[in-house]
């Protein structure tokens, strides 16, 4: 029996190991981050030479100057993929981190932007990740904005989205036409139910089922990416893999 | 400079009395050795004498449980952070009520603009340039933070310029101090930047050690010099419910208590009943 977390981290992996991308050899992960940390685990244990740097995990990254550090790395172009989120997500990859109704969130309050306004364009590649996969939350237009999809030329960027993960299914990105298309659906999926609860428009209606997991990379995630994640996300592994929260 | 006369009669709750009504007071987030109990101290200051109102508290660069709490207690005019969260134990539910309430004043930011304001304030120098920002409703909503060309640069290319940003105070718990003053922060530098922007700096540590850190070299990298360190108290496992460096971890069970109690304002002055008020015997 495969978990959803577990179809979701493999689908994130192979995202990151894409050889048309260009090459992810520092990955940061943000704190509450679990599926994309376990992604990363996963590749690097598959033999992939990457820098991972885990913010939440105070020995899981090479910052010692502080929180700052991440951001001066990112700003020199030296982390080449992170993972953002959101609250709201757009058909243009514009992501709310912020809240709903009138600023600054007044009917439902999120917990607020992070790095999200500065990463998203200082860093190459981003994956999106969000499980719920809704209305509410992939909407045609973002109530605010936390960080843009795409900007104007004069706007320094180094790269926007290169997929949307959810729990539904893969969406990639194409940065010119500022749209996302189906890439792929998790099994129980169909296009007639992704369309339904998908509020932005995309492009594509047919599109092959998310592969499942080798053995060996299920293996992997059951015992050391397990192993290395406890200590940071003890309900999470608990939750995924059993045994008892730290 | 603290000497271990002075250091005798200091607790949390004589720290909580130097923050003044309306004082900018600057917070690290609950993985960057956030004050518990010197925020408790303040909490109950406010709560039972009616002192420290209307701080106004900064993020550096996000915020948690103690911020959470200040808001809840009533010390908090208004919020200057790039997100308020409780880590595992998920959202923070007296900040989410007093945005949805509009009882306080809400400031969005962005990490690294909150690091590169204090920077630019440990310089001395009045602002300081960031990318990225562009096209964010966050910059949309900062009068105070400016976009210019690059000065630099042939082609169109805009940054965004940020004011210096000078705390009147920081705290936090470090995890020992010397009789100098000096206390000791490990890896968490962004602390130091802070110390160094700020113009009070109120510090609670685990515990006292002989000698100067300073003196040290295995030590010195970690420290912040008493240069900058105002006033310091005792405060054995002064983080908590929070985690403290290798120290000692986080109280799960404890914060997912909070996050359930502080769902209600009853919950929350229950909270406040158990775990905040009486301490002021410790």
């Amino acid at each position: 029996m495969i978990q959803p977390e577990e179809r979701l981290a493999a689908g994130i992996a192979r995202l990151i190991l894409d050889p048309a991308q260009p090459p992810a050899r520092h990955i940061a992960v943000g704190a509450a981050s679990p599926v994309p940390a376990a992604a990363c685990w996963l590749v690097r244990l598959l033999g992939h030479p990457v820098r991972l740097s885990l913010l939440h995990r105070p020995q899981g990254n090479p910052f010692t100057e502080g929180s700052r550090e991440l951001f001066d790395l990112a700003g020199q172009g030296r982390i080449d993929l992170f993972f953002l989120g959101g609250g709201q997500i757009d058909g243009q990859a514009n992501l709310n981190l912020l809240g709903t109704g009138a600023w600054p969130g007044r009917t439902a309050r999120f917990p607020g932007s992070f790095g999200s306004a500065f990463m998203y364009m200082m860093v190459p590649r981003t994956i999106l990740f969000r499980e719920e996969h809704s209305p509410r939350v992939l909407v045609p237009r973002v109530d605010h904005i936390s960080a843009p999809g795409v900007s104007p030329p004069e706007h320094f960027r180094r790269g926007t989205a290169q997929a949307l993960v959810t729990g539904r299914c893969v969406f990639r990105f194409d940065a010119a036409a500022a749209r996302f298309s189906l890439a792929s659906l998790h099994p129980g999926e169909t296009a007639g139910s992704v369309r339904a609860a998908t509020g932005f428009d995309y492009d594509g209606s047919d599109a092959p089922v998310t592969a499942d997991p080798p053995p060996e990379w299920l293996a992997l995630l059951r015992g050391p990416v397990c192993d290395e994640m406890r200590g940071t996300y003890p309900a999470f592994c608990a939750r995924v893999w059993g045994g008892l929260a730290a | 400079m603290p000497t271990d006369t002075i250091l005798a009669r200091m607790t949390p709750d004589t720290l909580a009395a130097l923050v003044p009504d309306g004082a900018l007071l600057a917070l690290p987030p609950d993985n960057s050795l956030s004050p518990g109990a010197f925020a408790r101290a303040l909490a109950r200051r406010t709560v039972r004498d009616g002192g420290a109102r209307g701080l106004r508290l900064l993020g550096v660069p996000v915020s948690g449980y103690a911020t959470d709490l200040l808001i809840g207690a009533g010390c908090v005019a208004e919020l200057q952070t790039s997100a308020v969260t409780l880590g595992e134990a998920g959202a923070a539910p007296r900040f989410s009520a007093a945005v949805a309430d509009g009882t306080i004043e809400l400031l969005d930011a962005t990490c690294p603009a909150i690091h590169t304001m204090l920077q630019a304030a440990e310089k001395g120098v009045p602002y300081m340039p960031l990318r990225g920002l562009l096209g964010s409703d966050v910059l949309a909503h900062r009068p105070d933070w400016r976009v210019a060309q690059n000065p630099f640069s042939d082609v169109p290319d805009l940054v965004v310029l940020l004011p210096a940003l000078s705390p009147d105070i920081a705290a936090f718990h470090a995890v020992m101090a010397d009789a100098h003053g000096n206390v000791w922060v490990g890896r968490r530098r962004e602390l130091a930047t802070l110390a160094h922007a700020a113009r009070r700096v109120l510090v609670t540590v685990e515990r006292m050690v002989p000698g100067n850190m300073l003196y040290d070299e295995r030590l010195a990298a970690g420290v912040i010099s008493g240069t900058y360190i105002d006033t310091v108290a005792v405060a054995q496992h002064g983080a908590w419910p929070i985690a403290l460096l290798d120290e000692y971890p986080a109280d799960a069970g404890h914060m997912q208590e909070y996050a359930r109690a502080a769902r209600t304002m009853a919950g929350f002055r229950a909270y406040l009943d158990h775990h905040v008020l009486p301490a002021a015997a410790a």
